[in-house]
């Protein structure tokens, strides 16, 4: 069984390039990615997630506004029945030169469970998933070899 | 001559079509009243003597029958899914592609509650979906337990993830309800597959439905195949706008059915964006899609029509005071078999059907929203831009009859004012004055030539002003 993951660009962000490259990485590293593409809701994600039965959520941000479009997605996917799902963001999320510790410990707060600067490569994000992915099955209990084919 | 039998079992009326396969010409027609409540053969034995009389000199022989019912309320279906905008929305569309009237539609886990309710509402089948293929398979399980533990008597047509497909199957033979389980209402996220569910409903159809609503002679008699009239008409439909082997279709096209208790519409084309800058978003809806409007009729519905148009709008239209609208709206739901006598009261019933006309086909339309962003103004489009559609077929008594259909027919099209709908901009009006469109439908499987040829000749243009009805030429 492959790990289900929805991906999408949020907001009235319309950068495609990078959301296609990370559909190619993710799928050729063996997970199963719904792709929601540009201008992306968070209720567009969380509806995918809840009837896709998805174990993670990627959320990119290019424009700058991430922290905006973010807000409140947690509480969201908490409310909508969905909150085991993994969280993560990554991308140009805010505007200006701010410092990066600061920026990452923001999302945090919101909820994210990891959070990448601009330039990570998707191996990076790919192995931390993976990793995850194995951790959430331990702790309900369950066995994690041979589970996901994505490794 | 060879003939074709075509016999459509409506709620009110019984029409049988006789045509001449060889000639490919419709020989005649004839109606009376449906009798479902004592024996349906009755009113048919009354349709086909009086065919059988016009036909009297002729040396004909039947080689097929075909058959269509919408008799004892119609093909009623309950559809239930996981997200209200997912799966419940292509649960419903699947049940209105299938001919299918609404009873209720149902998201998330049903409740003891919604049980009863659909309990009430006491559907003829209930469509379960839920759960892309390999997504949730929670919701769909659970609603199976939940309604199939309760309601026995009802089938199942189960549509969801087919994960759950082998739990689904224990579950309905545990509980002893007739079922059938097939292939997902929407496989993967925002595509819809309606043909598979479809099938199975049309099947279930047949083989359960037909009995209950006593039609059992007629399929023992007549036809093993009955399929439920709106079916043919989108049958109809998708032939026409996309031809036979040998004949070019008429293309992008709308059919909208104003009756005396629903307004219909059928949209058989692409409806992708043709606007710049537009994009997709959530369900791609389907080629052949089918809306029923249950608050705009023009007999029954006319009170619940007035309440969703709004008397001012009635008022633009017809030109009465609001008085009068009230009056005659209220009049007409209580006499549905009311007939418009004079010029006034036609009128009248002409802008009531434009006023169907306009908000149906604002229902069936997609939408285009404008987000302001930092680079530039974008659009979302959701549903289908019927931009493309330069065909509108009308059918129903109000247009049959109307010595000016096109003017009913345009309130279809876009207006300036309210141009985030995605109604056809530009378009040839016909009509069906000879009620032809279920039984061309009838013939679409098996004689899709026939079909097409018998469309081609008896949909005829609508004059804008009292010309002469000009048929369309054959491409």
């Amino acid at each position: 069984m492959n790990a289900v993951l929805v991906m999408g660009v949020i907001g009235a962000d319309c950068h495609s390039v990078g959301n296609k490259i990370l559909d190619h990485a993710f799928s050729e590293a063996g997970f199963k990615v719904v792709n929601i593409g540009v201008l992306s809701s968070q209720e567009d994600f969380i509806n995918a997630a809840i009837e896709t039965g998805a174990d993670a959520m990627l959320v990119s941000s290019l424009y700058g506004h991430g922290e905006m479009d973010c807000r409140g997605l947690k509480d969201k996917c908490v409310e909508s029945g969905i909150e085991d799902i993994l969280l993560y963001v990554g991308g140009n999320l805010v505007v200006g030169k701010q410092d990066w510790e600061d920026v990452k410990r923001r999302f945090f707060e919101m909820g994210f469970d990891r959070v990448y600067p601009p330039g990570t490569h998707p191996d990076t994000a790919i192995d931390d998933l993976t990793r995850d992915l194995r951790l959430n099955i331990v702790l309900k209990g369950g066995r994690t070899d041979g589970v996901y084919s994505a490794y | 001559m060879e003939c074709i039998l075509l016999i459509d079992f409506g709620s009110t009326y019984t029409k049988v079509t006789v045509v001449d396969r060889n000639n490919q010409r419709i020989v005649c027609s004839s109606k009376t009243r449906t009798t479902v409540e004592t024996d349906i053969m009755l009113g048919y034995g009354k349709a086909l003597a009086k065919v059988q009389a016009q036909m009297a000199d002729a040396e004909y022989e039947v080689i097929d029958c075909l058959v269509c019912s919408s008799a004892a309320g119609g093909l009623r279906m309950v559809a239930s899914g996981l997200v209200k905008q997912l799966t419940a929305e292509a649960a419903r569309l699947v049940c209105l592609g299938s001919g299918a009237k609404m009873m209720g539609v149902f998201s998330q886990k049903l409740t003891s509650g919604d049980v009863t309710r659909i309990e009430a509402l006491n559907p003829d089948i209930i469509l379960l979906s839920g759960g892309t293929d390999g997504g949730n398979n929670e919701c769909i399980i659970h609603n199976a337990k939940k309604v199939s533990g309760a309601i026995g008597h009802i089938p199942y047509v189960a549509a969801g993830n087919k994960n759950a497909s082998d739990d689904l199957e224990a579950i309905f033979e545990e509980n002893g309800v007739y079922y059938k389980t097939t292939d997902n209402v929407m496989p993967e996220l925002n595509q819809i597959q309606i043909e598979p569910a479809r099938d199975a409903i049309r099947k279930i159809f047949m083989e359960k439905i037909i009995e209950a609503k006593g039609l059992g002679e007629v399929k023992e008699k007549l036809s093993k195949e009955i399929i439920p009239t709106p079916m043919a008409v989108l049958r109809a439909a998708e032939l026409l706008a996309g031809g036979t082997d040998r004949h070019k279709g008429w293309g992008p096209l709308l059919v909208i059915d104003i009756g005396g208790a629903t307004t219909d519409v059928h949209s058989a084309c692409d409806g992708y964006p043709t606007r710049p800058g537009a994009v997709m978003k959530g369900l791609v809806e389907p080629f052949l899609k089918r809306t029923v409007e249950g608050d705009l009729g023009m007999r029954v519905s006319a009170e619940s029509l007035k309440e969703s148009v709004g008397l001012m709008t009635l008022n633009e239209l017809s030109g009465e005071p609001y008085e009068y609208i009230e009056e005659r709206c209220s009049m007409l739901s209580g006499n549905i078999d009311m007939l418009a006598d004079t010029e006034k009261e036609v009128s009248f019933d002409e802008s009531l059907a434009a006023a169907a006309v306009k908000v149906a086909v604002d229902r069936h339309a997609g939408k285009i929203e404008s987000v302001y962003t930092p680079l530039g103004t974008l659009f979302y489009q959701t549903g289908k831009d019927l931009s493309s559609v330069d065909t509108i077929i009308g059918t129903g008594g109000v247009l049959v009859h109307s010595k000016n259909p096109a003017r009913i027919l345009e309130h279809s099209l876009l207006e300036e004012a309210k141009s985030e709908w995605l109604r056809p901009t530009k378009s040839k009006f016909m009509v069906d004055g000879s009620y032809m469109l279920s039984a061309a439908g009838l013939l679409a499987e098996r004689y899709p030539e026939l079909s097409f040829k018998l469309m081609n000749d008896y949909l005829k243009e609508a004059g804008r002003n009292e010309d002469e009805p000009q048929e369309r030429k054959m491409v």
